[in-house]
């Protein structure tokens, strides 16, 4: 049914509608208004879960993290700091083979203190082992956790769902809300693996010494790449029960018959498209690749979409800093080095703690890279604030 | 022969923490955790800090516990163990035991806002924690509950604070079942262990276990250091229920501290050629104090 409803609101019904047995979370804007709600809906008997106040994110990490083990369902949500604080439990999670969901609310990182919107946050802990997808809207946001339980659950894998902070957890945009029938036959009961139970003692989260670690982090690897067929797989069995498309590895907007291809992810992209609808009038052959899973990576995917392209450019809300832009590199690597074509990638770096990305500022950055390559570029820097002295 | 087995008696043994871990010899951690694991049962899960204990009893694939075993990081016992009873409630599985194990650092140290945690929200949870009295897992450093004096790696010159009183903050919390122990009375330990266990709620249970390595004593006195510990009144075993101490354990003869203290290589430096040195009167005024508080 669909429904004005504040994007946050929306993902809290949907994860509800998941029936996730505990939740953990602690607040921190702007991931709040799910985890609130969350708490109305389990308040108001609406859902049967122990919801878990805790006296931090790193708590609320570990209590997923203890839940998960002894076979419930759990959930958690969290932005920027919370992340951080969570990062040790983020990496335990995923070698646990846990299959937690949880919502990053993207938020920039301190110092200097921000609470606006960036993917900094998320991409801080990329290489956890945690499958990352990004959501472009509310309704692909709302969709994406109920084919997140159903993703973790098939591939014992934590399942992040990234959605742009204050952009869309705050928005209030018509989202069509399943019906609960309709999430349960979708999404089976979960059959948990390995349980902390006294009926099957054994011991789990064992340290391994130099014969057995190695193996733990190439299965680890490997299981995410494999993960790739199942994000797939599930992004069709949502289309086909829910009848639109969510989700899935990669989408395209208007790439066939592009000269120059942005590359991005996150909410950003429904500016990007609208750029492109407007070059594509002035008679300039744009188009769009966007990242839904960030990781896996849709290293082959990427490649496939743009063989044949000569000019991309990769817009990002995250740096590594002292390298330059993170998606630009991931893009840079999807392609066989044997295959020694000369082609262009640009780097934009922008967006960062919040600042507005115009459609102004991705028209100078298109039209700037249809002249040359850019190694690496701040998209909407005020030199007026910079000063030589300070760097 | 026969004095031994009367020493034994009434104590459960059901080697659920089996024989053959990578512990040193003596060491009171693994004789605690033995006797923690077999006084539970079966129907127990244990939630296991990082520190000796689960470097000597956790490693894949041989690990010692015969009861599930979760670990997964140093800081986080309390609030997996927090999950486990969560997902119990959530399931309307169980009735189980559930054991958070700490060394006294995971305890009072960077698992600190954990445990308080754990306490607050009230859930059915015994944390025991293994009080060695420093970081021993990584090389002997320093912790909140290492003793006025005492030597350590990052204390080379003896440490210059007084240990932090866990079982009184934990108390603090309001919970209704706090207990200290210590190694050398077997049957104790395990009666504090299965009495916690009866109660619904949040438990924590304090044992001395004196660490060979780090406190540089010969291992077959880990034993009867603790009751030195406790004779000199260093060591107060109690109870604390509903917030009142109770079942405190008096003294039977009063020994000086110099008398706990000399066979440990970590209070060396304060004898000076057998001599105690002013820093031996600190230490005794410690072991005063608790003499009073508790009415040892
Ligand atoms: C976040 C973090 N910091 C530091 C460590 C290193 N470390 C592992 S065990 C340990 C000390 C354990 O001390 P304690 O809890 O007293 O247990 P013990 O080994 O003495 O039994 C430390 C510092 C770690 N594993 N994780
Ligand atoms: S170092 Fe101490 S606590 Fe660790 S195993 Fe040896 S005796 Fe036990
Ligand atoms: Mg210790």
């Amino acid at each position: 049914m669909l429904k004005q409803i504040e994007g946050s609101h929306a993902v809290a019904h949907v994860v509800a509608q998941c029936r996730p047995n505990v939740i953990s979370a602690y607040p921190i804007t702007p991931q709040t208004h799910i985890v609130e709600e969350l708490a109305e809906i389990v308040g108001a008997g609406q859902l049967d879960a122990e919801f878990v106040n805790v006296e931090s994110e790193f708590s609320a990490a570990s209590v997923v993290l203890g839940a998960s083990a002894a076979g419930a369902r759990a959930y958690t949500a969290t932005s920027s700091q919370g992340l951080l604080l969570m990062s040790e439990v983020i990496y335990c999670i995923a070698g646990m083979r846990l299959p937690i969901v949880m919502t990053c609310a993207n938020r920039a990182i301190s110092a200097p203190l921000s609470i606006w919107n960036d993917q900094q946050d998320s991409m801080a802990v990329r290489d956890a082992g945690w499958i990352q997808l990004h959501a472009e809207d509310n309704q692909e946001a709302s969709d994406l956790h109920v084919q997140a339980f159903k993703i973790a659950e098939r591939t014992f894998l934590p399942v992040m769902v990234c959605m742009d902070g204050f952009i869309l957890t705050h928005a209030f945009e018509p989202v069509d809300i399943p019906e609960q029938k309709e999430v349960d036959d979708f999404l089976p009961t979960f059959k948990p693996r390995h349980i902390v139970d006294p009926r099957w003692p054994r011991g789990i989260g064992l340290f391994a010494d130099p014969r057995f670690y190695m193996e733990t982090r190439y299965i680890l690897h490997r299981a995410l790449e494999k993960s790739e067929e199942t994000i797939k797989e599930v992004s069709s069995e949502f289309a086909k029960t829910f009848g639109r498309e969510s989700g899935g590895f990669i989408k395209a907007y208007k790439l066939e018959e592009a000269d120059v291809v942005v590359i991005s992810m996150g909410s950003v992209v429904g500016t990007i498209k609208e750029l492109i609808d407007q070059l594509e009038e002035e008679g300039k052959k744009v188009g769009l690749l966007q990242i839904c899973s960030y990781r896996p990576f849709p290293r082959h995917e990427v490649y496939r979409a743009l063989k044949d392209k000569m000019n991309i450019v990769v817009l990002e809300k995250c740096i590594s800093l002292g390298r330059g832009g993170i998606l630009a590199s991931d893009v840079r690597w999807s392609f066989p080095r044997a295959e020694k074509k000369d082609r262009d990638i640009s780097s934009f770096v922008a967006g960062l703690g919040g600042r507005n990305i115009s459609i102004d500022d991705l028209r100078y950055m298109v039209e700037k890279v249809e002249k040359e390559p850019v190694e690496f570029e701040f998209l909407g820097l005020k030199e007026e604030l910079i000063a030589e002295k300070d760097m | 022969m026969r004095e031994q087995s009367k020493y034994l008696e009434g104590v459960d043994k059901k080697d659920l923490f089996a024989s053959g871990h990578r512990a040193c010899g003596g060491c009171g951690q693994a004789l605690a955790a033995r006797l923690v694991a077999d006084a539970a049962g079966e129907n127990t899960i244990a939630c296991v800090a990082t520190g000796c204990l689960e470097v000597f009893s956790g490693p894949y694939p041989d690990p010692s516990w015969r009861i599930p075993f979760l670990h997964s990081l140093f800081e986080n016992a309390s609030a997996v163990a927090s999950g486990v009873d969560a997902a119990y409630k959530a399931l309307k599985k169980g009735p189980v035991n559930i054991i958070a194990h700490g060394g006294d650092g995971s305890t009072a140290d960077i698992g600190f806002q954990s445990i308080s945690g754990m306490f607050e929200r009230g859930h059915n949870v015994l944390y025991v924690c293994y009080d060695n009295e420093a970081y021993m897992n990584t090389g002997v450093q320093r912790s909140s509950f290492t003793p006025y004096g005492a030597r350590t790696s990052t204390t080379p010159t003896g440490n210059t604070t007084r240990k932090k009183n866990m079982p009184m903050l934990a108390a603090d919390h309001g919970i209704p079942y706090v207990a200290t122990a210590t190694v050398d009375d077997f049957r104790d330990l395990q009666l504090k262990i299965r009495k916690a266990l009866t109660i619904e709620g949040p438990k924590y249970i304090h044992i001395l276990a004196p660490c060979p390595l780090g406190w540089g004593h010969h291992g077959e006195l880990t034993v009867e250091i603790c009751r030195l510990a406790k004779d000199t009144g260093l060591f107060p075993v109690y109870e604390i229920i509903d917030g009142k101490v109770t079942n405190v354990r008096k003294i039977p003869v009063k020994v000086p501290v110099e008398e706990y203290l000399k066979p440990q290589g970590r209070f060396k430096h304060l004898f000076k050629k057998g001599v105690p040195t002013k820093e031996v009167d600190v230490i005794q005024e410690i072991a005063n104090q608790n003499i009073e508080r508790f009415n040892l």
